[in-house]
C-alpha cells in the first residue's frame, strides 16, 4: 500500500497533521469539527467561515506565517503556523 | 401628501437638501430613482478644501454643519474625528503645506505644520525621508450611505420618500418612468452625475474614481492622509491621474484612493488604474504591501468645469433648482448646500454667498 505524505502545521496553537496538498481552509473544518472551521469574526462578532472556496468572498481570511491570507487559496506546508481571530 | 418641495436624488446632497428643507417647514417629497450614485460610492472624507475661496467658503461652513449634526447622528453614520494630514514629500510641498496653513488659519480653522519627526512620530507607517505636513485638525470621516438615511429620517414627518425614477421635469411636475405625474411648486435637481439625463444642458462631465479597501488591521494608521501633491496631481489634469489618499476606517480597514478619469462611464475597475494608485500609495506607506486588500471598485464624480457645484436656481427652467455636481466634495459640501438651497428656496438670506454657485456663470457656453 502506498503511503500517503502529510504536512504538519499548527491552527492556534493546536498541531494537525494533513494530506498534502490540502487547503488550509479544509485544514481549519478538520480542526475545527465544533465551530465549523470558523476562520474569524466579523464586525459585529459574528462567526465566518470559508464559504465560496475559490478565492471571491475572502471570508476565510486567517493570518498564516504572520500575513493575512485566505485559507482557500493557500495550500498547508510543514511548519505553518495560522491563527484565526475567531 | 401636497409637497411644497420635490428633491430628486437620496443621495448625501438630496438627503441634506430635504433635510434642511424639512427644518425649514417645508413638506418634502424625495424620490429617488435607486441607482445609487458619488454617495456609496466615495470615501465620505469630511475636508475643508481651499483651492478657490468659494470651495474654502462652502467646506468650511459644511464642516461646522457635520459637527453640530455629529451629537445626533446615528452611531452606524459612523463619524469619526480623525483630522486629516496634508502629507509633504519635499521641500516644496513643505512651503505649499506653509501656505495653506495661513490660508485655513486666516478663515479660523484649526490646522498645525508638522515637522518630519513629528510626521513620524504621528503615523510611524509613513516612509522615512517625508518632508512634514500639515494637520487639519476638524476634519474628518462619515459613512455617506447611512449618513444619507439618517438625514432622511430625522426629517420627521415633513419628508416623504418615493421609490421612482424621473423622466422628465416640467413646471411644476416631473414625469415618472410609470407615466405619473408628481406635483410641486419648486423642484430641486440633487442627484449627482445623472442629472444630464434631465437636463441635458447642465456643463456636468463624469470623473470616474477608483477605490481599495483592506481587510482590518487596526491601529496601522490614524488620520485621514492625503498627499499634498494631490492638489496638482488630481485638480489640474486632464488625462488618467492618480493621487495618494488613505482613510483609517473606524473598523480598522484602510480604505485606499485616488484615482481620476474622464469621460468613461464605464464602471468596471481597471487593474492598470488599480495598480497606478497603489504605487503611489506604497510610495508613502510601504508596508502597504503586506496586507491583504478584500475589495476594489469604481464611482463616478460629477464634475463641473471649473469644479465647484451648480447651487441655485436653473438659469432658465421655471420652478427647478440645482444641487449637482459635487464632483468629488459632495459628502462634505452637502450640508452647506442644503443651507444654501433651503434659505435662497425659503427667501431667506443666504448664510454665506450663493453667487460662485450659480449656474449662470456657464450659461454663455451651455444654453439649450
Amino acid at each position: 500500500m502506498k503511503k500517503t505524505e502529510t504536512v504538519a502545521l499548527r491552527i492556534n496553537g493546536q498541531t494537525l497533521s494533513v494530506r498534502a496538498g490540502t487547503s488550509v481552509a479544509a485544514a481549519l473544518r478538520i480542526a475545527g469539527s465544533a465551530d465549523m472551521g470558523t476562520a474569524r469574526r466579523s464586525v459585529l462578532g459574528q462567526a465566518r467561515a470559508p464559504f465560496c472556496g475559490m478565492g471571491i468572498c475572502h471570508e476565510c481570511r486567517v493570518d498564516i506565517d504572520g500575513r493575512r491570507r485566505l485559507a482557500c487559496q493557500t495550500r498547508c506546508e510543514d511548519g505553518m503556523v495560522v491563527e484565526t481571530s475567531a | 401628501m401636497q409637497a411644497d418641495v420635490i428633491v430628486i436624488g437620496a443621495g448625501i446632497v438630496g438627503a441634506a437638501c430635504a433635510h434642511a428643507l424639512a427644518q425649514a417647514g417645508q413638506q418634502v417629497l424625495v424620490l429617488d430613482a435607486g441607482v445609487g450614485g458619488a454617495t456609496g460610492a466615495g470615501m465620505g472624507h469630511l475636508v475643508v478644501m481651499d483651492d478657490n475661496p468659494a470651495e474654502l467658503a462652502l467646506s468650511r461652513h459644511s464642516l461646522a454643519l457635520w459637527r453640530s449634526l455629529v451629537p445626533r447622528m446615528a452611531d452606524d453614520c459612523a463619524f469619526s474625528p480623525c483630522g486629516t494630514l496634508w502629507v509633504a514629500a519635499d521641500d516644496a510641498e513643505m512651503v505649499a503645506a506653509e501656505e495653506k496653513q495661513q490660508r485655513l488659519g486666516q478663515h479660523g480653522i484649526d490646522c498645525r505644520l508638522l515637522s518630519a519627526n513629528q510626521l513620524a512620530t504621528a503615523e510611524p507607517a509613513l516612509r522615512p525621508g517625508l518632508a512634514g505636513a500639515l494637520e487639519v485638525t476638524g476634519d474628518g470621516i462619515v459613512y455617506a450611505p447611512n449618513a444619507a438615511r439618517w438625514l432622511l429620517g430625522d426629517g420627521g414627518s415633513n419628508i416623504h420618500i418615493e421609490a421612482a425614477e424621473v423622466v422628465a421635469i416640467e413646471a411644476g411636475h416631473v414625469r415618472l418612468a410609470d407615466g405619473t405625474q408628481r406635483r410641486a411648486p419648486q423642484i430641486l435637481l440633487a442627484n449627482g452625475i445623472h442629472a444630464t439625463a434631465l437636463c441635458p444642458e447642465l456643463p456636468i462631465r463624469p470623473k470616474k474614481g477608483h477605490l481599495l479597501i483592506t481587510d482590518r488591521y487596526p491601529g496601522t494608521v490614524h488620520h485621514q492622509l492625503v498627499e499634498l501633491g494631490y492638489i496638482t496631481s488630481a485638480h489640474h489634469a486632464e488625462g488618467p491621474s492618480v493621487a495618494f489618499n488613505l482613510q483609517p476606517r473606524p473598523t480598522g480597514q484602510l480604505l485606499i484612493g485616488s484615482s481620476r478619469q474622464f469621460d468613461t462611464t464605464d464602471m468596471a475597475v481597471e487593474a492598470p488604474m488599480v495598480a497606478q494608485m497603489l504605487q503611489r500609495a506604497l510610495r508613502y506607506i510601504p508596508a502597504l504591501g503586506d496586507l491583504n486588500a478584500i475589495r476594489s471598485w469604481t464611482g463616478l464624480r460629477a464634475a463641473t468645469p471649473d469644479s465647484l457645484p451648480l447651487l441655485g436656481r436653473h438659469p432658465w427652467r421655471e420652478g427647478l433648482w440645482l444641487a449637482v455636481g459635487h464632483e468629488g466634495l459632495g459628502v462634505t459640501t452637502a450640508t452647506g448646500t442644503a443651507q444654501l438651497l433651503a434659505e435662497l428656496m425659503t427667501g431667506a438670506a443666504p448664510a454665506f454667498d450663493p453667487t460662485p454657485y450659480a449656474a449662470e456663470r456657464f450659461t454663455a457656453t451651455a444654453t439649450a
